[in-house]
C-alpha cells in the first residue's frame, strides 16, 4: 500500500526551490504533495509526484541529490476529530510516526495525509482493520 | 636485536655528533662561499662571512634558501663544483613552475646511498634479503636512491621501477621479495591486487619502506595488516639528495635524521625565528657534506616537530615527526595551526568525500572557520535526524583533531568550484 515519496537535498538559498519546481514543471511533472523540513543551512524537500521514476531521473540528471522513501497516504474524514481518530489508532498500536503532511486538494470527501513510519505495510493493514482508508497510488493518480 | 649500517654515526654520543657537525658545517660554508656566487651574495647582503660561522651555534646567522631561489638559480646557479666533477642529476616533478635540478658528484651519490642503506638496515634488511625497488627510476630520486642503498646492504636488488603491477607481483612471488620500497599509495594498490589474485600465501614480504608521499597512521596500519609486514616511513627531498634524509626504525615513532650529513632546524615560518627543540614549525635543512649541490638553511615548507627522546633502537640521531602539512597551506585560526590535510583526513574517516572548502572569516573580532562539504547520494537520507547526527559527529571529530570549533555546512554537489589542477581549498576572508 505504500507509495513513493521523493526527498531532495536543498541548500538554503534564494531561488533554489524555484529551480526544482521549474525543472519539474518543464518536464510536465505534477505534484500531489509537498513538504519542507529545514535546518539553518539546508532543507529536505519531500514531494509526491505523479510520475515518481521520471521525477527522480530528471532531478538526478540535473545534479540534485534525491532518494525515495516509502510513505502511506491515509484518508482523514473531513470532520472535526478526523485526524484525532487516526492518531489514536496509531498510538494504541505504539506506532511511531516520523513526520506527516497533507496532500493538496481532495481526491474524494476525505482529506489525505502522508505519513512516514517504519513497517508501512503492517501499519496500512492495521489502519484498514480499524476502518481507516489508505489510498493506493492509482487512487492518487500516481504512476 | 637492532642492527645498524654505520653504528659509529647512528649511535654517536651527542658530544661526538656536535663536534662532527661543527667541523663539517665550517667546511661546508667555506665550500659554498668559494663556489656558489648566488649564495655568497646572499651572505654578503646579510653581512656574514665564513669567519662568522664557527659551529652549529652560528647557523642562525646564515640566510635561508627557498624553492624560489632554486628556481631563480636554475639550472646552474647553486652548483657547488665544476660540472666535470658531477656524475648525475635528479630533478623534482616540476608540477609547480620551473623544475629544480640537483647535481651529484660520485662522493655525493656514495653518501646518499649510505643514508638509504641505513634505512634498509633499520627496517631489518641484511644481505640475505631480496629488495624490490618499485619507486620510479629516472629523474625521480626514489628509484636510484633505494637501489643504491640496497646494493650497499648487499640485498639481491630487484630494479622494478614503478608500475606494471602484473610484473611486480610475478617477481615478488617468483623471487621471494622480502622488502618492498615504493610509495605508500602503490603499496596499498599492490596489497589490493595481491588479495584479488589470492597470492597472499605466496608473498614472503616482511618489511616495506614507503615514502615520497604524505600518509597517515591509519594507512600504515592498513598496509601492515593487508601485507602482513612492518611498514617503515622514509623522508627526503630531491633538493637535499632524495630519500634517506631521515628514516624510521623499529620503534616507528618518527624518523631519525642523518645528522652527520644534514643539520635540522625548526623555525617559525612567519617570523623565521629558530624555535626551541620540541616546538612545531617549519623544517629547515643544512647539508654539511655536499659537493655538487650544497644547500645551506633550505626551507622545506614541511611542518614537523623534532625530538631527542631516547629511542629504544639505540640510535641517537634526532627524530622528526611525520610532517603534519606544508607551511604554505597552513592556516592560523584563533591562534591554532590548521592544515587542510587534517580536515581532509577527518572527512575521509567519517565517510565524507574529500572535496571540501575551508572558509575562514573574522566576525566580531573573533576568527571563525567553516568547512563546506558536498552532500553525496551515499550519505544522503530522508531522515533529517540522521543527517544532523552525522553532522554533529563530524563537528566533534573536527574539534578533536583541530582543537577548535569548526562549523560544518553541507552543500549540494558541484557547488564547490573545481579548478584545473589544484583545488581551491581555502578562502580566507579575514581583513587583518
Amino acid at each position: 500500500m505504500a507509495i513513493k515519496q521523493i526527498t531532495v537535498f536543498l541548500e538554503n538559498r534564494a531561488g533554489r526551490l524555484l529551480e526544482i519546481t521549474q525543472l519539474l514543471a518543464d518536464n510536465k511533472i505534477d505534484l500531489r504533495a509537498l513538504n519542507i523540513a529545514e535546518t539553518t543551512d539546508y532543507g529536505l524537500l519531500r514531494i509526491i509526484a505523479d510520475d515518481t521514476e521520471k521525477a527522480l531521473t530528471v532531478l538526478k540528471e540535473n545534479g540534485a541529490i534525491a532518494t525515495t522513501t516509502d510513505v502511506l497516504a491515509v484518508a482523514v474524514p473531513n470532520v472535526s476529530g478526523g485526524l484525532n481518530t487516526l492518531l489514536q489508532v496509531l498510538a494504541k498500536a505504539n506506532v511511531d510516526v516520523s513526520y506527516m503532511y497533507s496532500i493538496f486538494g481532495h481526491a474524494d470527501e476525505n482529506a489525505y495525509m502522508i505519513l512516514q513510519l517504519a513497517e508501512a505495510d503492517e501499519v496500512a493493514a492495521l489502519l484498514q482493520k480499524n476502518g481507516i482508508t489508505v489510498a493506493t497510488a492509482e487512487k492518487l493518480g500516481i504512476n | 636485536m637492532a642492527n645498524y649500517y654505520q653504528k659509529e654515526m647512528e649511535c654517536a654520543s651527542r658530544e661526538e655528533m656536535v663536534a662532527l657537525q661543527n667541523e663539517r658545517l665550517v667546511a661546508q660554508v667555506k665550500h659554498v662561499w668559494d663556489n656558489v656566487p648566488y649564495y655568497r651574495k646572499k651572505m654578503e647582503e646579510k653581512g656574514v662571512t665564513p669567519d662568522d660561522i664557527k659551529g652549529i651555534n652560528d647557523l642562525h646567522k646564515l640566510p635561508f634558501l627557498t624553492k624560489d631561489d632554486l628556481r631563480d638559480a636554475y639550472p646552474y646557479g647553486l652548483l657547488g663544483t665544476d660540472l666535470k666533477n658531477c656524475v648525475r642529476i635528479h630533478s623534482t616533478s616540476g608540477t609547480t613552475g620551473k623544475r629544480v635540478v640537483a647535481f651529484y658528484t660520485q662522493h655525493d651519490v656514495d653518501l646518499w646511498e649510505d643514508c638509504c642503506a641505513r634505512a634498509i638496515v633499520a627496517a631489518g634488511g641484511t644481505n640475505e634479503d631480496v629488495c624490490q625497488v618499485a619507486y620510479g627510476y629516472g629523474l625521480f630520486t626514489g628509484g636510484s636512491g633505494m637501489h643504491g642503498g640496497s646494493h650497499k646492504v648487499g640485498c639481491l636488488t630487484l630494479p622494478m621501477s614503478s608500475g606494471n603491477t602484473d610484473r611486480q607481483l610475478q617477481f615478488m612471488t617468483d623471487l621471494g621479495a622480502t622488502i618492498i620500497c615504493c610509495t605508500p599509495s602503490y603499496a596499498e594498490y599492490l596489497a589490493e591486487s595481491i588479495h584479488e589474485r589470492g597470492l597472499r600465501d605466496q608473498i614472503k614480504l616482511k618489511a616495506g619502506i614507503f615514502g615520497a608521499e604524505a600518509w597517515s597512521e591509519e594507512m600504515r596500519h592498513d598496509i601492515e595488516k593487508q601485507l602482513g609486514i612492518k611498514a617503515y616511513d622514509i623522508y627526503g627531498l630531491t633538493e637535499t639528495s632524495g630519500p634517506g634524509v631521515a628514516f624510521e626504525c623499529s620503534e616507528q615513532t618518527g624518523m631519525h635524521i642523518n645528522e652527520d650529513h644534514f643539520i635540522a632546524e625548526i623555525i617559525d615560518p612567519d617570523t623565521l625565528e629558530v624555535l626551541p627543540e620540541g616546538s612545531q614549525g617549519e623544517l629547515v635543512f643544512t647539508s654539511i657534506t655536499k659537493e655538487g649541490f650544497p644547500l645551506l638553511r633550505y626551507r622545506t615548507k614541511d611542518i614537523t616537530v623534532l625530538s631527542r627522546e631516547k629511542c629504544s633502537c639505540g640510535r641517537t640521531l634526532v627524530k622528526m615527526h611525520k610532517p603534519m602539512g606544508r607551511s604554505d597551506d597552513m592556516l592560523i585560526v584563533k591562534g591554532v595551526n590548521v592544515f587542510p590535510s587534517q580536515i581532509e583526513a577527518v572527512l575521509l574517516e567519517n565517510g565524507y568525500p574529500a572535496n571540501y572548502q575551508i572558509i575562514v572569516d573574522r566576525v566580531n573580532h573573533s576568527d571563525t572557520i567553516e568547512v563546506l562539504v558536498e552532500m553525496t547520494p551515499e550519505i544522503f537520507s530522508d531522515s533529517l535526524g540522521r543527517i544532523t547526527e552525522m553532522e554533529k559527529d563530524l563537528v566533534a571529530a573536527l574539534k578533536a583533531m583541530l582543537g577548535i570549533y569548526a562549523k560544518v555546512r553541507l552543500v549540494e554537489p558541484k557547488t564547490i568550484a573545481r579548478s584545473e589542477g589544484k583545488a581551491v581549498r581555502i578562502i580566507d576572508k579575514r581583513k587583518i
